[in-house]
């Protein structure tokens, strides 16, 4: 409304961020391209005074390197299993809660406890819990001191102790450690987010359900879904696109290898694909890895408001 | 401090950019703003009045024209260099200030050689707070007043700081009724102490009227008329003007003129000399109807509204432009409500004749 | 008939077995959400006990649900075993430092955004946000050889320059900047107010609980920060606190000394809840706009 001659002005203020963003935003974006259609580009050897030819090598030798496909399954893995486990917990814990008046505060911090944690740290927590202590460690006749306190409570209730991370531990163990303390890290922001759109649904909706006399399990699939779809829509989307850059809750239980001792890098990842590329100085490689990650989650993104478009009521 | 508004031409581009369509907000107003008089900006919404005042304020910038204080020229000057104090709609407190900080806020931009010692600028403050009678209420957030205190705290914000020209955007809109005939009356009590000359917009003409020693009427951008109120309303130079001021409204009628008589519907109402036969649109103020058994002017009465000192009768006619006429009376006048028939005799200053096609006032003798 | 009245024959009209599934359905509900949340926790819970625990005990066939000997040396051991006081203090030093400067940046570029007039507003604001699509892996990438070019590597202007800038704390503030009613700054220009004035003496306080927001999610950044500083400054002096951890319990599985390493956990997790218990509001709010951690 101010009118002012002085743009200038406005450009001054900017020119902080914009300087940065240059450098350490903008570039990068044509830099990576550019690195990822020069064949088997290395900034080491790009240095040294080495030219490089233009072409899609990295992306066809990419897609067919053993170990990008292990990191992509595990992501993918990583993603329908984390998402909608997580997506649907999250949302039954929200309408409980939103259904509580006693309580309600402190289990609703109680429940979004997890969001501030290091998932490194908390990682080792897991690792820990799951741990046979003293077991599996190479050598045969080591003596089992402790199966760990998941073990124990499996055992407790009846069941067989599970070799979950150890030295010899099965890759559908492993990957169940990973969903389960994937989910855990994820509820917290998917329950702050449905409650949210849960306690901002007019409560007229529910009493004229109430007066017509529709059921609770109507009312939920009828009033209340309808009615949070666009949060649903809003979690499931962020929740794939953090699915997809997965990586330091691996580390977190696994430390850098990976995976259990006797197979590292098992459970490795895209990122994880990209950072090992990059540390080789492979950044031909590391960048076509990156863009199709990029390009995965764009899609992804797009499929998935394309079908909330359908789906997401108004 | 006398204003001068010369050429005064305000051009907003299109904000579709497809079509080259311009809003011309304010066009080419001329007028010398007499030094330290209340000036009322009226007229309906988008008629140019805010964009006026915000252009006398410096946050907007004329596309033509000048603006004068006294004899400098501010066109040029930004808002903060100008010393003007303005006064928002919605007060515009600074939420998170005590109304001590909020009263204090323009001493303490002042720059350098203007800048006044600590216990100057409250002394200004409380001065200014108890010019408007706020001064018990210094430690307060805007949030604890009610919108009346919230209005005096603006206006003693704007004035601490003695300001050149004061402006008043739509000042009592935000007020309840009672509270706005009261803040009005204190509006003209703050304006005569300080002596600063004061611009305010409203678009409620009774608002304008009450106080102002000038009135400016407005309509899409361009200047209708100025002068005293009773003036403007004794004597609207066209028909916008004349259905602007006065409550309850002016009646309007289709009429014509023929050989010296100025006739509504079949009634001759008036005589006209030296004026040329057309149809014209008359104008008759409600208090303009005298109740006359041999008045010309023949209305079917509908129904009685008694109001204590007056009366005011409802009734209509074939060539009134509205569905209803309605004229004041004194109360003394008897009338038998179970009439079918009213007969007017009409006061000639208070019919006023207007062009059909352009509603400029065509002037008639009145004798 | 008032509202009370009709709720209280509402009451009256629910029949004794409506009553019964009433109750069932609330104890399930309360038993549901009790057992999720002890789940949830559980780990945090195991991280303490075993803290507190003896080697001895930790190892024992049966766990114990609570240390039969309260032992605070683990505590010591990790402190000096991981080396945590020097990590403390570079990961404090990086995120006070950069917090500072990214809270400088943002309230001027959203201030930009949200009330100066200038050529390309809009565009650039979308073109801004269009780089939040992006995965920060793709930007890493150059940016470590960027940073290697400059000569920044092991250094702490490496780990606070390039990640100044946030995208979304600028459109979370400007978002925040925009609800101030633009007559506010029509009044502050009319009371002789520069821009910058403004912006410090009327934006900024309005805006504290949105700055407050900004500068937690900066600073837990910092702390659960890994993969960059693993990448360009994982040296001794530079270290920061995520990375010293997991480099000094490199082992997950195996015979380990738990009790040490829980320890350092806890010690690393105890000042997130501090935050978290005094600051819980102002980082849920500030989540539940943004989907993005730390």
């Amino acid at each position: 409304m101010v009118e002012s001659k002085h743009q200038w002005k406005a450009w001054i203020y900017l020119a902080p961020a914009i300087a940065l963003l240059l450098v350490f935003t903008i570039w990068p974006i044509f830099n990576t391209v550019r690195m990822a259609l020069l064949e088997n580009y290395s900034g080491l050897k790009a240095a040294g005074g080495a030219t490089f030819a233009f072409g899609f090598g990295n992306f066809t030798k990419v897609i067919h390197y053993q170990k990008f496909i292990t990191c992509m399954k595990n992501t993918v893995l990583l993603c329908i299993w984390t998402v909608p486990i997580s997506t649907f917990l999250a949302l039954l814990i929200a309408v409980a809660l939103n259904s509580i008046k006693p309580l309600q505060k402190v289990l609703q911090t109680i429940f979004f406890l997890p969001y501030v944690t290091n998932s490194i740290a908390i990682g080792m927590v897991f690792a820990a819990m799951f741990n046979m202590v003293g077991s599996f460690y190479g050598t045969e006749n080591e003596l089992i001191v402790t199966a760990g306190i998941i073990n124990n409570l499996i055992e407790l209730f009846g069941g067989q102790a599970v070799n979950w991370i150890n030295y010899g531990s099965s890759y559908m163990a492993n990957m169940t450690v990973m969903i389960v303390y994937i989910v855990w890290n994820a509820l917290p922001f998917k329950i702050l987010i449905l409650l949210g759109g849960l306690q901002s649904i007019n409560k007229q909706y529910y009493d004229a359900a109430r007066v017509d006399g529709t059921s609770r399990r109507r009312i939920f699939t009828h009033i209340t879904v309808p009615l949070l779809s666009p949060m649903l829509a809003y979690v499931i989307i962020t929740g794939f696109i953090g699915g997809f850059k997965e990586y330091t809750s691996i580390v977190g239980i696994f430390g850098e290898t990976m995976g259990p001792a006797d197979d590292a890098g098992r459970l490795n990842t895209m990122v994880g694909f990209i950072y090992d590329a990059l540390s080789t100085n492979s950044q031909g490689r590391a960048s076509a890895a990156a863009l199709i990650l990029f390009a995965i989650i764009l899609v992804v993104t797009l499929i998935n408001l394309q079908v909330s478009k359908k789906r997401v009521h108004y | 401090m006398k204003v001068v508004l010369q050429n005064l031409t305000k051009i907003f581009p299109s904000r579709n950019k497809k079509s080259s369509e311009e809003v011309v907000a304010v066009n080419n107003f001329n007028y010398e703003i007499p030094d330290g008089k209340l000036i009322g900006l009226l007229g309906p919404s988008g008629c140019g009045k805010s964009t006026t005042l915000y252009m006398i304020s410096g946050l907007q910038k004329p596309s033509s024209g000048k603006i004068f204080f006294g004899d400098d020229d501010v066109t040029e000057l930004s808002t903060e260099n100008r010393g003007v104090g303005l006064v928002f709609q919605n007060y515009a407190l600074y939420p998170h200030m005590t109304v001590k900080q909020n009263i204090l806020f323009p001493l303490q931009n002042l720059k350098k050689e203007d800048r006044l010692s600590k216990d100057e600028m409250l002394k200004r403050a409380y001065n200014a707070a108890k010019l408007v009678q706020i001064d018990n209420l210094m430690d307060r957030k805007p949030s604890e007043l009610s919108g009346g205190q919230q209005q005096r705290v603006a206006i003693a914000r704007a004035l601490v700081k003695m300001p050149r020209v004061l402006l008043l955007d739509e000042p009592l809109s935000n007020l309840d009724a009672r509270l706005r005939l009261q803040t009005r009356e204190e509006i003209r009590r703050i304006q005569r102490e300080t002596q600063i000359t004061t611009v305010f917009v409203t678009h409620d003409q009774e608002e304008a009227m009450s106080i102002s020693d000038y009135i400016v009427v407005m309509k899409l951008g361009v200047v209708q008329q100025i002068g005293e109120p009773q003036e403007v309303y004794d004597n609207p130079c066209n028909l916008f003007v004349a259905k602007f001021l006065g409550t309850p409204p002016i009646n309007v009628f289709n009429g014509s003129i023929k050989g010296g008589k100025l006739f509504i519907g079949e009634d001759a109402v008036m005589d006209v000399a030296g004026v040329a036969d057309q149809n014209v649109i008359v104008g008759i103020r409600p208090e303009g109807f005298i109740l006359d058994e041999n008045g010309p002017l023949h209305c079917n009465l509908r129904n009685l509204e008694v109001m204590g000192r007056d009366v005011s009768i409802v009734s209509d006619n074939a060539a009134s432009v509205n569905p209803i006429i309605r004229s004041i009376i004194n109360a003394d006048n008897k009338i038998d409500p179970s009439k079918k028939c009213v007969r007017f005799s009409i006061k000639p200053h208070k019919i006023f004749v207007f062009n059909q096609e352009t509603e400029e006032r065509i002037q008639v003798e009145v004798k | 008939m008032s509202m009370t009245t009709m709720h209280e024959r509402d009451m009256q009209q629910l029949t004794a077995k409506q009553r019964v599934v009433k109750f069932i359905v609330k104890f399930f509900v309360y038993a549901f959400l009790i057992i999720t949340a002890l789940t949830v926790l559980f780990p945090f819970y195991w991280m303490i006990i075993s803290s507190l625990k003896s080697l001895e005990e930790y190892r024992l066939s049966v766990p114990t649900f609570w240390p039969h000997k309260v032992l605070l040396s683990n505590y010591v051991e990790a402190f000096t075993a991981a080396n945590l006081g020097r990590l403390f203090m570079n990961t404090l030093y990086v995120g006070v430092v950069s917090t500072i400067l990214s809270l400088i940046i943002t309230v001027l570029t959203a201030f930009a955004f949200a009330r100066l007039e200038f050529k390309g507003k809009e565009t650039l604001f979308a073109l801004l946000l269009a780089t939040m699509m992006i995965p920060g892996e793709l930007f890493t990438i150059t940016n470590y050889s960027t940073v290697t070019q400059l000569g920044w590597i092991g250094s702490f202007k490496v780990l606070i320059i390039p990640f100044l800038v946030s995208v979304f704390y600028i459109y979370l503030l400007r978002q925040n900047f925009l609800q101030i009613p633009n007559e506010l700054y029509l009044a502050a220009k009319v009371d002789g107010t520069s821009d910058l004035k403004y912006l410090w003496k009327v934006m900024v306080p309005l805006s504290m609980p949105t700055l407050i927001s900004i500068t937690i999610l900066k600073m837990m950044g910092s702390w659960n920060s890994y993969i960059w500083p693993r990448l360009v400054a994982n040296d001794e002096a530079h270290r920061m606190i995520t990375n010293g951890l997991r480099n000094a319990f490199r082992d997950t599985a195996g015979d380990i000394n738990y009790p040490v390493q829980m320890a350092a956990v806890a010690i690393v997790s105890a000042p997130l809840f501090l935050v978290f218990i005094f600051l819980r509001k102002y980082i849920m709010s500030g989540v539940s706009r943004s989907g993005i951690k730390g």
